[in-house]
Parts: C-alpha cells; structure tokens; sequence
C-alpha cells in the first residue's frame, strides 16, 4: 500500500507564545520545532505498521520552506521511505490542501493521512479539503484502521458513539488518538535519514481564502479562590451561587 | 442572499449545537441584512424542527430518510452545496464538532468558500469580514479576516450560547439528488447511559492521583449526581485505566464546558490545551505546586480520597435542597 502522510511544522507544546510587528506575527524567535503530534504519532506511526505489515511505501510530505526540513528528517527518521516539500509558505489552509492534492493526483497513492488536528492554528481543515480537491472519500476522526487488501477497516469516534466503518482504497483518513502509539527513532534511523532525499517540488497556482491579520492572549484568569478541603459545601455553594454553573 | 446553517440530528432530536448555530447564523445575517435558513439532517420530531424559527431561522430545509440520517459526509457536502445554491447564500455556518469537521472543510473546498475554524465569536464586517478564534490551543486568539466572497465559520460549541428570542420558520422538505459515499457504516456502537463529553456543559475529570481504576467509583458518582460526563489525563488513558474517548488535552479532545472539575491532575500544558476553555475550573489535588492551581478558579489543597466522599456529600446535600 502506498501511503502519503501529511506532516506540519508546529511550536514545540511547551514553546512561549509571544508575537511581533503590532502582534501581527507569531514570535518564532527561541522556539523549538516539533512534527505536530498527531501527524507524527498517528498518522505517520500507523502507516508505517500498515507498511511493516503488508508491504508498500510510506511517503511525508509538507507545504513550508528549507528550514522545515530539520523536521522532515524527524519524520524520516522514525521509518518514512520518501520525503516531499512543496517549496512555499503554508499560506493557508486551503493553499496547502491545493499543493497536496496535486501533489497526489500525478502519483499513485492508496491513502492520505493527516494527523486530526495541528497544534499551532487548531483548524482541522486540510485532510477534508484534500478529500474534497481529490474526489475522494473522508475519514475523520479515525481512531483505528485496520488495513486487508484494499479495504480498510475503520472505527470513528463520535459524540457518545463508536462508528465502526469499512472501505476500499483511495480514502483520506484523519487520524487520532487510539490509532497507533508514539515511536521513538533509533540511531540507525537516526543515520539513515540522514542521506535520505528531501524531494523538492515548486507550487502550483493556489489563492488563500482566509489570513490572520493580528493575535492577541487570552484575558488573565482572576486568581484561584482556595476552599478549605473541610469546608465542601462552601465549594458547591459558591459553584452555584457565584460562579452559576451548577 | 442569506445565511445557511448546518443542524443535525441524533437519535430523533436536534443536537444541541444546531440551537446555538441558528443564533450565531442569526447574528451574522443581521450584520449582512439578510436572513437564515436552517438545513436539518436526519429525522428529527418536527415541534422541535420548526422550533428553530424561535432561535432565528426563517426557513428550514429538512434532509430525511436513510441518505440524511448517517453522517455521510459526501452525500451531507453535496447536499449543502445544493442548499447553498437554492438558498442563494453567502455565509455558511457550522459548529467546529465532528460533524463540522468532516463537512465544513469540504464545503470549503467545493465552493471555493474561505473558512474559519474555532470561532469564538460572533464576526465583524468593519473593513473586512473577520473572526475570532482560538489558536495554540487557547494559549492565543487570532482575528482571521475571509477574503473570499462566500464565507463559512465553524464556531466552537458552547461559545456564544443559543438565544430563544421568538419567531417562526417554515418547514421544506429538502431531498437534493446527491451521490453517497463509498464508505459502508457497519456498526454504531453507542456509550449507554453516558453523558456524550464533548457536548457535556459539566466534567468530572480525574488523573495519576486517583492511583488505579478501582479508586473511580467516587468521581462517577459525582458525576452522576450533577449530571456531568467523565474524563480523564493521558496517562489514565495510556493505562488503559479508563477508555480513550475520555482523554481530554492536547492530544485527545479538547473540550469547553461550563464546570471542569479536576481531581488528581497536576495540569501539564498537554493537559491544559485541551481544557483551558472551560469557563470554571476547580482543581482538587495534594500538591501545592500543581501547576494546574495557576489555571483554576477555585482550588482544594489536600488528599482526593478525603475531600471526594465529602464533596459527593456536599452535592447530595445541595441537590436535596434543591427539590
């Protein structure tokens, strides 16, 4: 099976968000880059088991520019066999939808697979645009997949239900917790990444549809009021009373 | 012109989130002078359907039967696609559920629509049509302007609230010819008797301190006794102490409700990611150092075996008085 993973270039979780030029920019200044954790746990992870298991190629692929690379090389390092950068700023999210989607139109991929959620714009949005753009159908979230063949075996959580679905490849899938568990690179891969080769392929015409124009932080919590642990109805009575929520 | 909204339907009743997405769509149709229609998906009791004109709508196109009722998110794209047409519409509105998740980006994409993910807020259409939403996981809030000419926004459930405000709406069938998807539902598993987590307004969430899974019977307890959804701290859930729908933080779900009570949870950023949007924190922990204290609005410094018993107590006693 050939499995292209989508991966993004996030702010490690415990980075300080801070920005600059009138709070228009994200501050990048001191912060350490991580592969987004559910591209690299989930999704990357379970394709390379799919790829152990039953054969094939495993494919990353970003949107972003030279200094993405560094965790490319994470990504290749844990076990991914190709590597592809389309060479420009994510601009937005459909921007880097439309360069993923054609990006995989020219090849022969079985599956595309982003992780649900990036950590940094918290949007949800590129695999179902991809599925959209490529025509085909879309799996989120998908908290298991279990590959035979052609078809794949898929369980999706949902607001108080386990949907357990079934379908033939090419499907977009949007991976989440539950389907594979964090991998850690070892030297070997560690080396072999090292050689391996980053792909480089120029854009094609995409407009972004949206753009942030400033941030800002969230109001400061008042302080924690502290409850004597002796005194728990002066807590369920100031949760009623006070804060109204119960 | 006008404002579409996206309701659905679970197990023959509108979704909570369907209410509060007519008044966010009424909000932004009296920006734009234009008016709402709302577009049900599945059978649903048709009170409650036409109900929806009390929250804003003017006019509702109900999708039933077997094709409207399985969130396909193929068939439910093309179908607010059609919608959108018919309806001549220029704002599209969903909730950032999972629902919304596996359409709203494919409408996006179909209609060449800009999208916001996460709105906080109602938009503002001063010099651009721009919305706020959360990024870095609450640590942030970014005003997103849409450049495109027709809109869509996924509001974050539980953010601006449903407003009763009067009214009425009439009803269409609404049956657009749509392919479906490939995709074969073979089962629905359903979590009996529990409170869904991701639309709970009250979360009982406890952690490593609680020490083993046999220590829950307390925290379920409270949790039924104030009508609140369990969760849980990662790695309750990599211990398999408790099931992988109820980890809550960065990489599991990220919830917002009204009342997060943490019991035995230090607050690690991880964790925090996933609920520093609920609007009241109490933290119950040993630890004077927990981080999580500096994110609470109420705290209790002391052991979770001691203070549990006595605040299941304290409710029982509340909720008595109550009757």
């Amino acid at each position: 099976m050939n499995i292209l993973v989508c991966i993004s270039k996030v702010p490690d979780t415990t980075s300080k968000i801070a920005f600059t030029d009138g709070n228009s920019k994200f501050d990048t200044n001191g912060v350490q880059w991580i592969v987004n954790p559910s591209d690299e746990w989930y999704a990357l992870v379970r394709a390379l088991e799919i790829k152990e298991a039953g054969g094939g190629n495993v494919t990353i692929i970003t949107v972003g520019g030279v200094e993405d690379e560094a965790v490319m090389r994470k990504a290749l390092a844990i076990g991914a066999d190709d590597a592809v950068r389309i060479n420009s700023d994510a601009k937005d999210s459909y921007f880097v939808a439309a360069q993923i989607a054609e990006y995989a139109k020219t090849k022969n991929f079985d599956l595309i697979i982003t992780g649900n959620q990036t950590i940094d714009f918290n949007n949800a949005e590129v695999g179902g645009m991809i599925a959209e753009l490529i025509g085909w159908d879309y799996v989120t979230p998908c908290n298991k997949l279990e590959v035979s063949g052609n078809t794949c075996k898929m369980e999706s959580e949902v607001a108080g239900a386990t949907r357990v679905l079934e379908a033939t490849t090419p499907l977009v899938i949007s991976a989440a917790k539950g389907m594979a568990e964090a991998r850690i690179p070892n030297m070997r891969g560690i080396m072999a990444a090292r050689t391996k080769a980053i792909t480089v392929v120029e854009p094609s015409a995409a407009a972004a549809q949206v753009k942030i124009n400033a941030f800002e932080l969230p109001p400061a919590k008042a302080g924690v009021k502290m409850i004597s642990p002796d005194n728990m109805d002066e807590l369920v009575q100031l949760l009623h009373s006070e804060a109204k929520v119960i | 012109m006008s404002v579409i909204v996206f309701v659905e339907a679970a197990n023959g009743k509108l979704k909570k989130a369907g209410f509060e997405g007519v008044s966010y769509a009424k909000h932004t149709a009296d920006l734009l002078s234009t008016s709402v229609t709302a577009v049900v998906f599945g059978n649903a009791d048709a009170a409650e359907v036409s109900s929806l004109g009390e929250y804003g709508a003017t006019k509702v196109l109900h999708a039933k039967g077997d094709q409207f009722n399985n969130l396909d998110a193929t068939a439910y794209t093309a179908a607010m696609a059609a919608a959108a047409e018919k309806e001549n519409c220029k704002v599209v509105i969903f909730p950032f559920d999972n629902s919304g998740k596996a359409i709203a980006p494919r409408l996006s994409a179909k209609l060449g629509a800009g999208l916001v993910s996460g709105a906080l807020s109602y938009p503002t259409n001063n010099g651009g049509f721009k919305v706020k939403k959360n990024v870095f996981s609450g640590k942030a809030i970014a005003e997103v302007e849409i450049v495109t000419d027709k809109k869509i926004i996924a509001f974050t459930p539980n953010s601006v609230g449903a407003a009763n405000i009067g009214g009425s709406a009439t009803v269409e069938d609404f049956a657009p010819s749509v392919n479906a998807s490939k995709i074969k539902l073979v089962e629905v598993k359903k979590q009996e008797g529990e409170i869904p987590l991701p639309e709970a307004e009250l979360v009982v969430s406890a952690g490593r301190g609680l020490k083993g899974p046999e220590n829950w019977a307390p925290v379920e307890e409270l949790a039924k006794l104030l009508g609140a959804a369990t969760a849980c701290s990662r790695p309750v859930a990599d211990s398999h102490w408790r099931p992988h729908h109820e980890h809550v933080g960065q990489t599991g779900i990220a919830i917002r409700p009204n009342l997060y009570i943490a019991i035995g949870i230090s607050g690690a950023i991880q964790h925090l990611a996933g609920v520093n949007q609920s609007k009241v924190i109490v933290v119950i922990n040993n630890d004077p150092e927990a981080p999580f204290f500096k994110a609470a609005d109420y705290g209790v410094l002391g052991d979770a075996f001691t203070i549990l018993p006595n605040l299941v107590e304290a409710v029982k006693k509340f909720k008595a008085s109550q009757n």
